[in-house]
């Protein structure tokens, strides 16, 4: 037995159009260890939400899972039925939206949302589930959560109903937890302690993380290792520190030459021409190759591929092999 | 919220002096009193005797004010027609159409607002498109219409229900209630339905518009992430969110449905305030329908009033001011 929580492999999703297939994530590969955060990168509309969607199987239809498989802790989840999947939502699979101030019901009080929760995923009576309740909400740092367990959303801020719905993702002690930008619509000093708690959670638990943002000071504190996706493909996996130091696919490059840095020694954010393809004209080859001020003819008749940790780049790929 | 309070009351008992400025006019200006309520052979000194005893020889200001006055206790005189106290007379038949009410707006609840999640969460499907389609002969059709065609199924063809009346009635105190006996409430049947046709699709369009809304919220995918099941997250969680204006709505129509069941009542010959109303406006019974508007019109404003007063009242987040919620910034 393994320590690999999740493993997503050449995942392909699409969506029909009238106009035809558009293909949103074309053979998307990662896995996510016991404990460890993974970072996932890239530009509104490169599939970082889409891969998290399509692993808790929330894809709006038209969109499907068109290949690929999805295994998590040694079950492939992909292909179980809505009824299944209800279950391991929630119950192995938490989850973290982006926007706090709208992820509640506001008509139900914060306990009630809790204590759902719990029941739908453990045996556990009413009462033990109030009692896990309070104790959820005591560990994602809410003060006095006696007091505060029969409010509404509203009543409290951005930051605590943040923390209310980590611990609704927490509640049935799920071994993957996936976090869809968990920070962007806080502010940057709340931001700070929801990634810390995040982080801390995680490294009690055990739990996975598969955390997605386009900020790659978030991933940089708080992930492990960071995948980079470009285009519905990933561009770059590695430890935070190879790809943030390292960069080897050009576009991670470009991504990281337009971080301010705090040191000064970069007199000028460097800014990558272009913009990222619409989904229904990616270019042939490599997606990025249009941008890309390194591209060779192979880059544009084939697609650059990566098995594991790498870049899927041409230059990278060769300069590897040979 | 007290300032606010007392606003709407003074609004509403405005509107009320108004009405009752049109009952009364109605009053002085539809042929003569005396001449109504007195028989072929009374003389010109009985006629000027009873003019004086009703004191329609006093000013224009004088009348009205004591209109008012007698109207605000409740009483609107004698009936021309029957010679009854025109409040007795409503009393009597207040109850039927204030069940037929209730009940045709339970069955829109109960049926629009189903159909209104159906349609919404299965929206593009072939029965929601029908339901869609169905809903707009609903509204366009006119109640005395549907009830008309139910007779004629129900009554005429397979002669399940009643198709007039009322069937036996049981007093409840002052009370004449038909839905304990089995007559009765077979009775009620067709004209609430009838009576609930219009209301049943307009708050089925107004579910599935809410619903609709609802459905791509944050909450909603939040509550398919956290595992609950998907029949739930429709209609508990979605649905509690559209009910807000459904209420509204319901408050309003309650309103509309007592001044539609005039047309229900002549179809049906339910013994409610509308057929009294009718038969009134033949007979010119002048008493019976000022009593009448006023009752409806007291019925509207005060729904309004507590509509408007409870909207500021029934969402937990209007319930307390902001400063409660900013004492936990995390």
């Amino acid at each position: 037995m393994t320590d690999t929580v999740l493993e997503v492999r050449d995942l392909r999703v699409e969506f029909p159009t009238r106009t035809g297939i558009l293909t949103a994530l074309d053979g998307v590969s990662l896995s996510i260890q016991r404990g460890e955060i993974l970072g996932v990168v890239g530009e509104s509309g490169a599939g970082k939400s889409m891969t998290g969607l399509a692993i808790l199987g929330l894809l709006e239809p038209p969109g499907r899972i068109a290949g690929g498989e999805i295994w998590l802790s040694g079950d492939r989840i992909d292909t179980l039925s809505e009824r299944e999947m209800e279950n391991v939502r929630g119950g192995r699979i938490g989850a973290i939206f982006q926007d706090p101030l709208t992820s509640l019901n506001p008509l139900f009080r914060v306990g009630d949302q809790l204590v759902e929760t719990i029941r739908l995923h453990t045996d556990l009576g009413k009462e033990q589930a109030r009692a896990r309740a309070l104790e959820l909400l005591r560990e994602v740092g809410i003060p006095a959560p006696e007091n505060r367990i029969d409010a509404y959303p509203h009543q409290f801020s951005g930051g605590m109903r943040q923390r209310v719905v980590i611990a609704l993702a927490l509640c049935a002690e799920p071994e993957l937890i996936v976090a869809d930008e968990p920070t962007t619509a806080l502010d940057v000093s709340i931001q700070a302690q929801i990634t810390a708690l995040l982080r801390q959670l995680c490294r009690e638990r055990g739990t996975a993380v598969m955390l997605v943002t386009h900020d790659m000071g978030v991933i940089a504190e708080t992930a492990d290792r960071v995948a980079v996706m470009y285009a519905g493909r990933i561009a770059e996996m590695g430890t935070v520190e190879d790809v943030v130091r390292r960069p080897r696919h050009p576009y991670t490059e470009g991504l990281m030459g337009s971080i301010p840095s705090m040191h000064g020694d970069v007199a000028e954010l460097q800014m990558i021409p272009g913009s990222m393809p619409r989904l229904d004209a990616i270019p042939q080859g490599c997606a990025f190759n249009p941008r890309c001020a390194h591209a060779g003819t192979r880059c544009r008749t084939e697609v650059p591929r990566i098995n594991g940790t790498g870049a899927a780049c041409w230059l990278a790929l060769e300069g590897a092999t040979e | 919220m007290l300032a606010f309070l007392i606003k709407r009351t003074a609004n509403a008992f405005f509107v009320m002096l108004a009405v009752a400025f049109l009952a009364f006019l109605i009053f002085r200006s539809f042929g003569d009193p005396v001449e109504m309520m007195v028989n072929e052979q009374a003389t010109q000194e009985d006629r000027a005797a009873l003019r004086e005893r009703l004191g329609l020889n006093d000013g224009f200001l004088t009348q009205y004010v004591r209109f008012v006055t007698n109207a605000a206790q409740g009483d609107f005189g004698i009936s021309y027609r029957n010679q009854q106290d025109v409040m007795v007379l409503i009393s009597e038949r207040f109850p039927a159409t204030i069940e037929l009410v209730l009940v045709a707006t339970i069955i829109s609840l109960v049926v629009g607002m189903p159909l209104g999640v159906l349609t919404a969460v299965h929206r593009n499907s072939r029965l929601a498109n029908f339901l869609q389609l169905g809903s707009i002969v609903g509204v366009s059709l006119p109640s005395f219409v549907v009830g008309i065609l139910l007779i004629l199924a129900f009554s005429v063809s397979l002669g399940w229900l009643p198709a007039f009346g009322r069937g036996e009635t049981v007093d409840v105190g002052w009370w004449s209630t038909g839905l304990l006996t089995p007559s009765g409430r077979q009775a009620l049947i067709l004209p609430a339905i009838s009576l609930s046709t219009f209301q049943i699709t307009l708050v089925m369009r107004l579910v599935r518009a809410e619903m609709l809304e609802t459905l791509r919220t944050d909450y909603v995918k939040f509550a398919r992430a956290r595992g609950v099941p998907r029949a739930r997250v429709h209609w508990v969680h979605a649905l509690r969110n559209c009910l807000m204006p459904v209420i509204t709505l319901t408050g309003m129509q309650i309103g509309n449905l007592i001044a539609f069941a005039l047309v229900t009542e002549t179809v049906f010959q339910w013994p409610g305030m509308g057929l009294l109303f009718i038969q009134a406006v033949t007979f010119v019974d002048i008493p019976v329908m000022a009593a009448y508007l006023m009752l409806v019109s007291l019925i509207f404003v005060t729904l309004n009033t507590i509509v408007d007063v409870t909207y500021a009242w029934v969402d937990p987040r209007l319930k307390d001011d902001s400063a409660k919620a900013g004492a936990a910034n995390g």
